[in-house]
């Protein structure tokens, strides 16, 4: 009664549809550039590791993938920090202008990167911080920080207040309580929220790549100079795309349960 | 949950102001600065009011030609993919296994594409749409049609449509696939002893009961259609010629490429402006629709 006729055959359809290109990358990342270029082969007749070899030998490839872990978990652990106390605040009280902070926040989550970059740029050379990590990672903020108190605040309305108020009769000061007993009994949703800040972050690339230019050049930046470059490596460029992907699949399987939560800002 | 009302509470919102009103207001300043701004180079800067908004809302010179033209592929752009990705969600969410392990794997795989880095969204299908090298460009051009999305139009237009689709049906289908959840059986079974038929099931129990997550879908995937830039900008750079320079790629152009710092300020405000007026309709959706739930259950 729950599902319509054909079922099995749609979902099935929208599964391969899904996973045929990145089993095309995939496949790609260990052929020989020979191979790639001069047949249209199913699958590597001569399958070699040489491209993964080359990203993690050559340090202008690895370097990428540093940089780009620097800014995302400074990113994350800032925007997970400040928005906790934050989403308690949305979450249990009223106070003057509660609504327009809270309508403000999402404004800036859904306002388009191309609209900052400029700006930006300026900014974060004018306080000498472009091309630091830290210059991503605090314009990252624009839209993990709403975000992130955006999910947590779901996950705070969930804890029922009557927590709060034995904890505060039993004598447990504001910040004690916070780290002894909300942190631990929202802890699922930090886990999300957490997860949510890094793949926002990790997925980004245009203002990753508009505030760093040498030092802190995301890995993202890098594959794309390859792309404009005359000879094209497409073995190593998809070796490249294969290794961007691995964070996310990997820990895909925790998440599973709470992926349309965090896409929809908590609010499914 | 009745709140409290405690100005102290403003302490705890602090951080997030700050963070956010550093990275969010001292740049959309800037923003407004320059577009009342010309400049001739050197870091002279000369008043010129409202100027860069009457040429930018003006088809007849170049700013407000590209601009809108860019604007008319985004509109149409939006509306394409919505067509498509709401009724494909809507039938991949019903389709979806009832129990067991596969529910786990379906779940995981539909998310995958939604964790990719979106460069390398691009990155994926410029590999597997190239006639030479891609096995959907392979396979279309030895089944006798002329794909290239190099240099046709169509063909570029198609390319970045199923990329989308692709990239975010998942995203509808995850949504809908939650709101569907939240049924309770007794509903169907209520159903099946009125003998109801499936699509008499779908109208009046499952569409109304996925009305809400729709709505939240409809407007993420406008929002995030609208500022598309990384997946086109891979795939055909905007072109060929200009024909899928959306308004995101446009405003890139005039402010990293040539630098024009007056007209695209003023871009940008436009722009944000119509983010914002439908971010506003989406937290009016969000909101109100959260606090009629409780009614309907006490109703029910």
């Amino acid at each position: 009664m729950h599902s319509i006729p054909g079922r099995r055959l749609i979902i099935s359809l929208f599964l391969i549809f899904l996973l045929l290109p990145i089993y095309w990358l995939v496949n790609m990342s260990f052929k020989t550039n020979a191979e790639i270029v001069t047949t249209m082969t199913l699958w590597p007749h001569q399958p070699t590791l040489e491209n993964y070899r080359r990203i993690f030998t050559d340090e202008s490839w690895y370097s990428g993938y540093i940089n780009s872990l620097n800014y995302v978990i400074i990113n994350t652990v800032i925007s997970i920090a400040v928005a906790l106390p934050a989403a308690y605040g949305f979450s249990r009280y009223r106070f003057l202008g509660d609504k327009h902070l809270f309508f403000w926040l999402l404004s800036n989550r859904m306002a388009p990167a191309a609209v900052f970059a400029l700006p930006f740029f300026n900014l974060y050379s004018a306080i000498n911080l472009f091309d630091t990590p830290w210059a991503v990672a605090l314009a990252h903020c624009i839209f993990n920080v709403p975000l992130a108190v955006w999910i947590l605040e779901g996950f705070v309305s969930g804890v029922p207040r009557e927590i709060d108020e034995t904890a505060f009769l039993d004598g447990y000061s504001f910040p004690r309580f916070f780290v002894k007993i909300l942190v631990p009994l929202i802890a699922s949703g930090i886990g999300v929220a957490a997860f949510f800040c890094f793949m926002f972050s990790w997925v980004e690339l245009l203002l990753a790549r508009t505030l760093t230019s040498v030092n802190a050049k995301p890995i993202s930046a890098i594959m794309t100079r390859t792309v404009s470059a005359a000879g094209m490596d497409w073995g190593l460029l998809a070796a490249a795309g294969v290794l961007t992907i691995i964070p996310g699949a990997l820990v895909i399987w925790f998440v599973r349960n709470y992926i349309a939560r965090g896409f929809a800002l908590g609010r499914v | 949950m009745d709140k409290i009302v405690n100005q102290k509470a403003w302490f705890l919102v602090l951080p997030v102001f700050a963070v956010v009103a550093f990275s969010a207001i001292l740049p959309l300043m800037t923003v407004v600065n320059y577009s009342m701004q010309d400049t001739f180079g050197n870091n002279q800067f000369f008043w010129n009011g409202v100027g860069w908004f009457k040429e930018l809302l003006d088809p007849s010179t170049d700013l407000g030609g590209r601009f809108l033209a860019s604007l008319g592929r985004n509109l149409l752009f939006s509306a394409i993919i919505l067509a498509i990705e709401v009724p494909l969600g809507i039938v991949v969410a019903l389709s979806m296994p009832r129990e067991g392990w596969t529910v786990a794997v379906c779940l995981v795989i539909l998310a995958l594409p939604l964790l990719i880095p979106w460069n390398v969204v691009g990155t994926i299908w410029q590999i597997f749409g190239r006639p030479d090298i891609g096995l959907l460009g392979y396979a279309l051009n030895s089944l006798g049609f002329d794909y290239n999305y190099v240099s046709n139009e169509f063909d570029a237009w198609a390319t970045v449509i199923v990329m989308d689709v692709w990239h975010w049906t998942s995203l509808v289908a995850l949504l809908c696939y939650a709101g569907l959840k939240s049924i309770p059986d007794a509903y169907y079974q209520a159903a099946q002893i009125d003998g109801a038929s499936r699509w008499a099931v779908f109208k009046a129990i499952q569409l109304p009961k996925m009305n809400r997550v729709l709505l939240i879908a409809v407007l993420l995937r406008f929002m995030d259609s609208f500022m598309i830039y990384t997946e086109p900008f891979v795939v055909t750079g905007g072109g060929p010629g200009n024909s899928t320079t959306f308004v995101s790629i446009e405003l890139v152009k005039i402010a990293l490429g040539q630098f024009d710092l007056g007209k695209a300020a003023a871009l940008s405000l436009v722009y944000n402006l119509i983010i914002l007026i439908v971010c506003w309709v989406f937290y009016t959706v969000m909101t109100n629709v959260g606090t009629e739930r409780p009614e309907k259950k006490g109703a029910a």
